[in-house]
Order: C-alpha cells, then sequence, then structure tokens
C-alpha cells in the first residue's frame, strides 16, 4: 500500500493509473495488528496485534476455542463493531471512512451475515424472511420476490417458500439465513459458527452449501467455527488464541462436501 | 425503505400481540370516545339553545336594567331597578320609537301557590298578553290575558302543565281559585306541555298580569325586563338606538360608559350562548384529552417492553442494512398505527353513543334533542391520538434504533 501512495503522490497526473494498480494488487480485507479491548470497569483484551490479508474469493475459516476472540474479530470485519486499536481496511477503506448510514448500505450490500442462532423472524415465512435485506437495500419492491426465489433456490429451498419459519428443522433454518445473506449478492459472506447448533448431518450440508457457492459463485467466505473437521471444507485456516493468530495455513486436502449436498 | 412495506411491517409486528394491541389502544380509544361524546353533545345542546332562540323571533329585543355584566361578579346588578313606569310610557311613544309594534313588561320571582291543602313553589312571571306570541306558547285550555285584565290589575293566572298536575291532579283546574300571597287568583288558562325553554321551565311556572305581579305580589315599582317587538326585522338596528336614546334620556345620562340598561337583540343572546357552550364544551373536551396522556404513556409503556422483547430482530435488521432511522421509523410507525386505530374506534364508538345518548335525552327531557356530529371533533380526536402516538413513541424507538447490533445480537 505505502509503495502507490508514492507512486500517488509523485505522479499527480495519472491517477487512474494509480488505482488500477491499488485495484489489482489491493486484498480484499486487510488487517493490521488488529486489537480490541472491552473495557466493563476492567480492560479485557479480547483481540490483540492481529494482522493477515483476505483476498477476493477465498474461502478462509477462522477457528478457535471459545472466547479466542473469533466472532469478535468477525464483528469488526463486518463493520458491526470497531477495533480498539490496528487498522482494518475493507476494500482499502476503513471504518472511519464511512458515515453511520453508509456502513449500513455497505452491510446490505456487501456482506452477508449467518448466524449460529439462524436469527429468523419467527411467525413469518420464507420468502418475507429472505426478502428482508431487499427491504432496507433501496431496490424496487417489485423486483424483491424474484431475487429472493432466486436465493431460496440457491439452498434448495424452493419447496419450502411459504412455511413459516418456525415450522423449519435446524438445518432448514440455517439454509434460509443462507438464503437471506445471499439475497443481494454480498461480495463477503460472515458466517458465525454456522453449524454450532445443527447435528453433524445437517451441518455438514450447511458447510456444503458455502462452500460451493464459494467455488461456484465466487463469494468470498469467511467462516468461524470450532471444529476441525467443518474447518477444513475451507482453503485456509487461520487459528486463534487467546485474542491472537496461531498458526494460518493453506489447506492441501480439502473436504470436498459437494457431493453430500444431493437429496 | 419503502413507506408501504414499512407499514406492513409495523402491522404485522403489532398483529403477533393482538390481545395486547388490543389492550393497549383501549386508553386511545376512551379518550377518543369521550372527545367525541362531549363535543357531539355540546354542539347539539348548542344547536337545541340556538333553535329555541331563533324561535322567540329575530323581531324582539330585551332591555335589560343595571349595567352589562361584564363578568361573573356583574351578575348582580341584573337585580337593578332602573326600568320604570315612565321608561314605559317613554318607549311606546310612537315619538321616541317609531318602530316599536308592542312592548311587553316583564317582572319575576318565586311564591307558593295554595289550593285547599296542596302547595306548590312556582316561578312567578308577570307579563301581559303578548307574552304567548314572543315564546310561541298559546293556553291549550282556557285564554290568555285580555288588555282589561292588564290594565285593570286583575287576579287572575295561567298555570303551566307541571303546576296544574301538581296542584290538582287530573281533576279540572280551569275556573278554580288559587291562594297567592293571600290573594285569589281565577285560573284562566293552562300551558300545554313544553319542557325546559333555554334557562326556563314554563311547566313549572304561573303566569300573571306584570300589573298585578308589580302591585300585590312583588310589591316593586320597577321592571326585571322590557321585551320590545319591533315592527320589522330590518328596523332591529335603528329601534336599539331609539331605546338607547330615549332612555338615556329619561335617566339622564350623558356618559355611555354610565348606562344603567343594556339592550339585548337575538343575536346578541345567539352570541353569548355560542361562546359560552363553545368554552364549556372545549373545556370538557380538554378535560376528556387529558385521557390520552394516559393513554399515550400504556403506549409508550408497551412500546419500551416491545423494544426490549425484540433487540435481537432489531440487530438482526441491522446486520442486514437497516439504518437507525429505519429502526426509528419502524417503530414509530408501529405506535402511530395504535394509536390511529384506537382513534378510529374511538370516533366509531362516540359517534354511535352520542347517538344513543340524543335518542335517551330526548325521551327523558321531552324535547327535541338534536343528533349532531361534528367533524372538527373527529379531525380533533384522530390528529391528538396520532401526535399522543408520536410523542410516546420517539423515546422507545429512538431507544431501539440506538441499539449497537452486536449487543443486540447477543441478547439472550
Amino acid at each position: 500500500m505505502k509503495l502507490f501512495a508514492i507512486l500517488f503522490t509523485k505522479m499527480p497526473g495519472s491517477r487512474h493509473f494509480c488505482v488500477i494498480l491499488e485495484l489489482i494488487t489491493m486484498s480484499l480485507i486487510e488487517v493490521h495488528n488488529l486489537c480490541k479491548i472491552y473495557k466493563n470497569g476492567t480492560e479485557t483484551p479480547a483481540l490483540c496485534g492481529m494482522s493477515f490479508d483476505i483476498q477476493e474469493g477465498e474461502f478462509v475459516a477462522v477457528m478457535g476455542p471459545s472466547g479466542s476472540g473469533k466472532s469478535t474479530l468477525l464483528h469488526i470485519l463486518g463493520f458491526l463493531d470497531r477495533q480498539t486499536s490496528g487498522g482494518y481496511r475493507f476494500m482499502g477503506k476503513t471504518i472511519d471512512d464511512y458515515s453511520k448510514n453508509k456502513i449500513a448500505h455497505l452491510r446490505n450490500k456487501k456482506f452477508g451475515f449467518v448466524f449460529q442462532a439462524f436469527n429468523l423472524l419467527p411467525r413469518t415465512n420464507v420468502l418475507e424472511n429472505v426478502k428482508l435485506p431487499l427491504f432496507y437495500s433501496g431496490i424496487k419492491e417489485s423486483k424483491w420476490n424474484e431475487m429472493a426465489k432466486k436465493a431460496i433456490e440457491a439452498v434448495e429451498l424452493g419447496h419450502r417458500l411459504y412455511h413459516d419459519s418456525s415450522q423449519l428443522s435446524g438445518g432448514e433454518k440455517q439454509r434460509v439465513a443462507i438464503a437471506r445473506a445471499l439475497v443481494n449478492n454480498p461480495q463477503v459472506i460472515f458466517a458465525d459458527e454456522p453449524t454450532g447448533n445443527l447435528d453433524s448431518k445437517s451441518g455438514e450440508l450447511i458447510v456444503g452449501i458455502i462452500q460451493r457457492l464459494n467455488e461456484e459463485r465466487g463469494h468470498t467466505v469467511i467462516l468461524i467455527t470450532h471444529e476441525t473437521y467443518t474447518a477444513e471444507h475451507a482453503q485456509r485456516i487461520i487459528t486463534v488464541k487467546d485474542g491472537r493468530i496461531e498458526t494460518d495455513t493453506k489447506i492441501h486436502h480439502r473436504h470436498e462436501a459437494k457431493d453430500g449436498f444431493r437429496k | 425503505m419503502n413507506l408501504k412495506y414499512s407499514l406492513k411491517t409495523a402491522l404485522r409486528g403489532l398483529n403477533t400481540n393482538k390481545s395486547r394491541s388490543a389492550l393497549t389502544i383501549l386508553g386511545i380509544v376512551i379518550g377518543v370516545m369521550a372527545i367525541i361524546i362531549i363535543m357531539s353533545l355540546g354542539k347539539a345542546a348548542q344547536n337545541l339553545i340556538l333553535g329555541q332562540i331563533q324561535s322567540i323571533g329575530s323581531k324582539v329585543i330585551a332591555i335589560v336594567p343595571g349595567r352589562q355584566p361584564k363578568g361573573p361578579t356583574d351578575i348582580f346588578s341584573t337585580f337593578a331597578d332602573s326600568l320604570k313606569q315612565r321608561d314605559l310610557e317613554s318607549l311606546q311613544s310612537k315619538n321616541n320609537v317609531p318602530h316599536l309594534n308592542k312592548l311587553m313588561p316583564v317582572v319575576f320571582g318565586s311564591e307558593s301557590l295554595v289550593y285547599g291543602s296542596e302547595t306548590y313553589r312556582s316561578t312567578i312571571f308577570g307579563v301581559n298578553d303578548l307574552f304567548a306570541k314572543i315564546y310561541d306558547l298559546e293556553p291549550s285550555e282556557g285564554r290568555n290575558f285580555t288588555e282589561e285584565e292588564i290594565k285593570g290589575y286583575t287576579d287572575v293566572v295561567i298555570i303551566g302543565s307541571k303546576v296544574k298536575e301538581e296542584l290538582f291532579g287530573n281533576s279540572d283546574a280551569l275556573g278554580e281559585k288559587i291562594k297567592i300571597k293571600g290573594r285569589n287568583f281565577r285560573i284562566i288558562g293552562i300551558l300545554p306541555k313544553k319542557g325546559q325553554f333555554s334557562f326556563l321551565n314554563f311547566d313549572e311556572t304561573s303566569i300573571i298580569p306584570y300589573t298585578t305581579a308589580q302591585q300585590y305580589i312583588f310589591g316593586i315599582k320597577y321592571f326585571h325586563r322590557l321585551v320590545v317587538e319591533v315592527d320589522d326585522e330590518a328596523n332591529i338596528g335603528q329601534t336599539v338606538e331609539n331605546i338607547k336614546i330615549t332612555l338615556r334620556n329619561n335617566h339622564d345620562i350623558e356618559d355611555i360608559s354610565k348606562d344603567d340598561f343594556f339592550v339585548e337583540t337575538q343575536a346578541d343572546a345567539m352570541n353569548i350562548v355560542s361562546t359560552v357552550t363553545n368554552i364549556l364544551t372545549l373545556f370538557l373536551a380538554a378535560v376528556a384529552a387529558i385521557s390520552l396522556i394516559v393513554g399515550g404513556i400504556g403506549i409508550m409503556n408497551i412500546m419500551l417492553v416491545s423494544v426490549t422483547e425484540r433487540t435481537r430482530e432489531i440487530g438482526l435488521r441491522k446486520a442486514v442494512g437497516a439504518t437507525d432511522r429505519d429502526i426509528l421509523l419502524q417503530f414509530l410507525l408501529e405506535s402511530v398505527s395504535l394509536t390511529a386505530i384506537g382513534s378510529i374506534i374511538g370516533i366509531a364508538l362516540g359517534g354511535l353513543f352520542s347517538f344513543l345518548i340524543s335518542i335517551i335525552l330526548s325521551q327523558i327531557l321531552n324535547l327535541q334533542w338534536p343528533f349532531a356530529f361534528p367533524v372538527s371533533a373527529a379531525l380533533l380526536g384522530l390528529g391528538v391520538a396520532a401526535f399522543v402516538g408520536l410523542i410516546f413513541g420517539i423515546y422507545p424507538a429512538r431507544k431501539a434504533s440506538l441499539k449497537s447490533p452486536i449487543d443486540a445480537l447477543r441478547y439472550e
């Protein structure tokens, strides 16, 4: 980044060149020396001195025991929370470069969140649940149904459109949540322990869907889990302990869940 | 964020807690209903009184002794004794008041009527034969006074229907004699049942010649009122001026502000009645509006509960891109929808109840009680209720909008 900044200042007349160069070489997510300290009377460091980059289209699993700071990391990466110190750039910009409304817009358009507890709206059917992000998107209402149905089909729940969310099984609920995360075609999908509340079979199904979305549709995926098996579906695993990165390794023999996702 | 979808979301939110929403809006329903009923009945009462004043006829002018009352304490000045026999004569002269058609002096008070062993305390009204025309009240049995009876200080009486009932029951009263202040009065007429007439109830009244009333009953030399009938409506203004000049001349008054009488036309009376009833109605409506504030507090309470209950939903909405404003609007729309629905129900119930009350009042008071549904009251109720929803919805909605998404998502 520094190099390009110098290029920019030295060649003020050729801005386009610089911007293009930046786009080619810039990582989607750049984390540098990231720290998060919770202040509740005493100071509790949740993250300290984390640095890593994530490229567009990567599938990264963040692993670690509970309390290791992995959820905090995901919240910061998803602009749901703010770091105490250090730098985090998404597409070259920090959270302070955006207004509150811009951040909401970013979460709507660029990010998709999948939570452990699904967080579906109660007493609301599948279609309406998936339409929720569109409500805040500024997209014309006439297109909502089509977009939502497409996302629901991508998780193969087309036969459950008008079922109430409470009538679904855990695995189906999580698939609805994934469809909801997908509906605006986001750049990054953040999945926070998506298989944590599921049995191993449904869990595998879910992680299979996530893997397929990454491979076929090119969504960047950041998956948080404490299960090694789930993590091994990713291309790369970052293990976190006590707020620090322990290891950051590429996986050579990934689990391919593709075949598992067949009815 | 589009409004139609927001409204749908808000209504769905209310729908999931039907019985709670229903109980919450009860306060608003009752408040708006009270406003509608009060304003409707107020309007009806006003119409009734105005109608009665109008029935007296627009050709009538009342001269009242004393200064014009400017405040509640001035009311005693109406008992002043400035109108005398001399004024009566001057006013009747065509030179002074050319358009005067007829004049009715009025004295009144309260006396006991005695018939055999029966006693009844009644309002005594001392007038002349003109009263039947002015109050549209011909005797249903017997006859009116003759001019000779008036001039001759005769002891004759026309009694109201209630007086007749109290003293005679079902037996015949016409031609009988009753005692007032020891004098024997012959009953020459009986009035039909009329009910309350603005501030008078003729059913409980006994009418005698003013001459007799002044001389033998009350022992006074002045009049409580002089009622003038003008030959034509168009001459009212000029006649009022003529009367004033004549009386000032009689009473040696040069400074207008020292007038010891005042003149009231039908238009004046209607204005006064309108003002009084309007103020009264508005005052009562304002009291009713206080119940809306209480209802508003109930709404705020429930919205706060709802915000806490739906903390996770708020967190989720923010995670998928809702701005603070979106959340604020959603909850504000919920509270305003609550009050709007409440006020619409309140308006409907208020209209229904005022209609029923108007029927009941017509039966009880034996009057043609008019039903009125003022649109202004409905608009006022709707407006105030929406305002209450907005004011009491802001705090919970703001609280919701300021929740941090991760705290909200973590909330158990």
